[in-house]
């Protein structure tokens, strides 16, 4: 298991846990966030910018900070 | 009168929907204890006449965002006899967990699967009859951007509305309890009612996205983009302004004058220098607004606005500001009552207030023209450009201060979590009501207020009797003197405090009131300001005008979109002591080295 952010453009991997607190963790799921959902890294934004994934139709953005809590398992 | 409430996830169309029913109509309404506005208007449904609500696109009944307290809020302080559940077809998979928590909390619900076209193009088939017996709740599909199933929506909303129940707001407070069984809940429904393909058809949306936000086209894309907005709305806004403002002079010298001759003259002053200025400085705004609100509108709604988001917030994250922020900020530049009003996209409070905080010290196009006038009239026209560019670097730096110190006061306690919706094209009834409708905010609340701080203006600088006008004997002049142990250590004197006050009205009128004050104009104005003031005098007068008090119309913004006078307050407060202290800094420095 790895850290979302870790993971390489392109590279796809599934949700394997979430360290979140309840407010981010909410939002996360509403999102799509789930554990067991399959997540690709999409891109990622130049000078530490933020993560662009895509779960299922949905594309969501993020920073470093949260994708950190984020767990995931290729 | 019964009331039909909108909830929904961001970006559902929601608004679309809601301004298609409305027309435009709608009035902002006023409810206990929420901070934000919410749209309501009264429409005709089935016979009867039904308040319909629009409330804030929200992901989640139990989330933390400021939205989503304000649904909760809503729901559990209002009788609402309805509430039409609007998502998104083509992310139904994820999107229906909020109407079965509506639902569980015994709300009567109806869900309307907005984007059926999206959907279909993504392969995604819905058999709505099934769905709605899964659910237990009446389901319609429709695209309301294009008004395809409106009608049928709109019949469902009448049946259901015949029979619905109002849920108590005491019992749904009890109810909002954890619900773990949703997700199973919404799984089975999705299983029996949904097809969604096992991959997804490549999207335009990718093709778009890997030229905008490429890792070192985006960034100058962007800013090609913000330019061509910005040069955009003034190109175009500019002639309009000049335009409205001489049928206005047009009207005053052809009507207004003649008609109220018969009056004396201070009185005559007192209706046409103050009240109509008034008028005219509000009226002024209108092409802009107008325009501003067109271009964004395209932005926001074609999805750019997220984009925008991703590709500045490495910088902006740091300043606790975000890239929607960044956007607002630039278009400051330009005017920043738009800006201030555009504000409203972002979702967290904090944020907004920060980034309010920070436009004001944008330099604005309106403060180019008074530092074009006196570059040119005190400094070379080889040094010129660079005073100018200087003032723009400062505005930019006072900008960062002024996101530095209040970062931990604003505090923006919301995730950075967008969601990137795909490319939409706005339809050109989405853009005309967008702007149809922020016009009209504008008009209603800050009429008020920036033509009484006019009339408030010209009688300080008209009073009392006798004086000539701008003097030292008027109440401005007297303001002046009292304020000389203050700006004499920045360099400036009465007569240029008078013209201060003046401009407080808006930064434009300041070349005018040199005029008064001075009894010169043009030419000879510039000429006699060079004899009066050296270059060090000139540079922290700019410094002090750039950033001392954004003009009245920026403060009224202010106070309507945070809602409160006290954010009002603190912004001006800040603002003039923030240009003290620069234009001190400056001006002391510079005499110390003998300048």
């Amino acid at each position: 298991m790895i850290p979302l952010h870790q993971l390489a453009p392109g590279d796809d991997a599934t949700v394997a846990a979430i360290h979140a607190d309840a407010a981010l963790r909410s939002r996360l799921a509403a999102l799509g966030v789930r554990i067991g959902q399959r997540v690709r890294m999409v891109r990622k934004g130049r000078f530490a910018g933020p993560l662009h994934i895509r779960l299922g139709t949905t594309d969501v953005i993020l920073r470093h900070r949260q994708a950190g809590q984020i767990e995931v398992a290729r | 009168m019964k009331r039909l409430a909108l909830v929904g996830m961001p970006n559902t169309g929601k608004s679309t929907f809601f301004n298609r029913v409305t027309g435009a109509s709608a009035r902002v309404g006023n409810w206990p204890g929420v901070t934000v506005d919410l749209l309501a208007t009264r429409i005709l449904l089935g016979g009867d006449m039904v308040e319909l609500v629009d409330l804030p696109g929200i992901y989640d009944l139990h989330g933390f965002a400021d939205d989503e307290r304000i649904v909760r809020h809503f729901l559990e302080h209002t009788r609402v006899d309805l509430v039409a559940v609007v998502l998104n077809a083509a992310q139904i998979d994820r999107q229906l967990t909020l109407a079965l928590q509506l639902r569980d909390m015994g709300v009567p619900c109806v869900l309307l699967l907005n984007m059926s076209d999206e959907a279909r193009q993504l392969g995604i088939s819905i058999d709505t009859a099934a769905m709605a017996r899964d659910l237990g709740l009446p389901v319609a599909l429709m695209a309301a951007k294009h008004g395809h199933g409106h009608a049928e929506a709109m019949a469902l909303l009448t049946r259901a509305l015949a029979t619905a129940k109002a849920a108590d707001p005491e019992a749904l407070r009890a109810r909002l309890a954890a619900d773990d069984r949703i997700e199973t809940d919404a799984a089975a429904v999705l299983k029996g009612s949904v097809v969604i393909p096992e991959r997804l058809p490549a999207h335009l949306t990718d093709r778009i996205d890997r030229v905008l936000l490429h890792p070192w086209l985006g960034l100058p894309l962007f800013f090609a983009v913000m330019l061509l907005l910005f040069q955009g709305v003034f190109w175009l806004g500019e002639p309009l302004q000049d335009a409205l403002e001489r049928g206005f002079e047009a009207l005053r010298a052809a009507a207004l004058q003649p008609l109220l001759a018969f009056l004396p003259a201070a009185v005559q002053g007192f209706l046409l220098d103050g009240v109509y200025a008034g008028v005219v400085t509000v009226a002024a705004f209108v092409p802009l607004i107008i325009l501003f609100f067109l271009f964004m509108a395209v932005v926001e709604d074609s999805g750019y606005l997220s984009r925008a988001a991703f590709l500045t917030d490495a910088l902006m994250a740091r300043l606790g500001l975000d890239g929607r922020s960044f956007v607002m900020l630039l278009m400051g530049f330009g005017c920043n009552v738009p800006a201030a009003m555009g504000t409203r996209i972002m979702r967290s409070r904090g944020l907004r207030l920060l980034t309010m905080m920070v436009i004001p010290v944008s330099l604005c196009s309106a403060r180019l023209q008074v530092f074009l006038f006196l570059t040119a009239a005190i400094f070379t026209a080889r040094a010129a450009p660079f005073v100018i560019f200087s003032l723009y670097v400062m505005s930019f730096v006072a900008a960062l201060v002024t996101a530095v110190v209040f970062k931990g006061r604003f505090r923006n306690d919301e995730p950075f979590v967008l969601e990137l919706p795909p490319y939409r094209l706005p339809t050109l009834r989405q853009i005309a009501q967008r702007a149809w409708l922020e016009v009209q905010h504008f008009l209603r609340r800050a009429t008020k207020f920036i033509v009484g701080g006019v009339i408030l203006v010209w009688l300080l600088t008209h009073l009392p009797g006798g004086a000539t006008p701008g003097s030292d004997a008027t109440f401005a002049g007297m303001l002046g003197t009292l304020f000389q142990p203050v700006l004499a250590p920045i360099g400036i004197d009465e007569r240029l405090t008078v013209a201060l006050i003046f401009g407080f009205v808006a930064k434009e009128v300041l070349i005018g009131a040199f005029a008064v004050i001075f009894g010169l104009e043009g030419q000879a104005l510039a000429a006699d300001l060079a004899t009066r003031m050296d270059w060090v005098q000139a540079y922290s007068f700019m410094l002090f005008t750039l950033i001392y008090t954004p003009c009245l119309s920026t403060i009224a913004t202010l106070r309507a979109e945070a809602r409160s006078a006290g954010f009002a307050t603190l912004s001006v407060a800040w603002s003039v002591l923030l240009a003290w202290l620069a234009s001190f800094a400056f001006y002391q420095a510079a005499r110390h080295l003998g300048y």
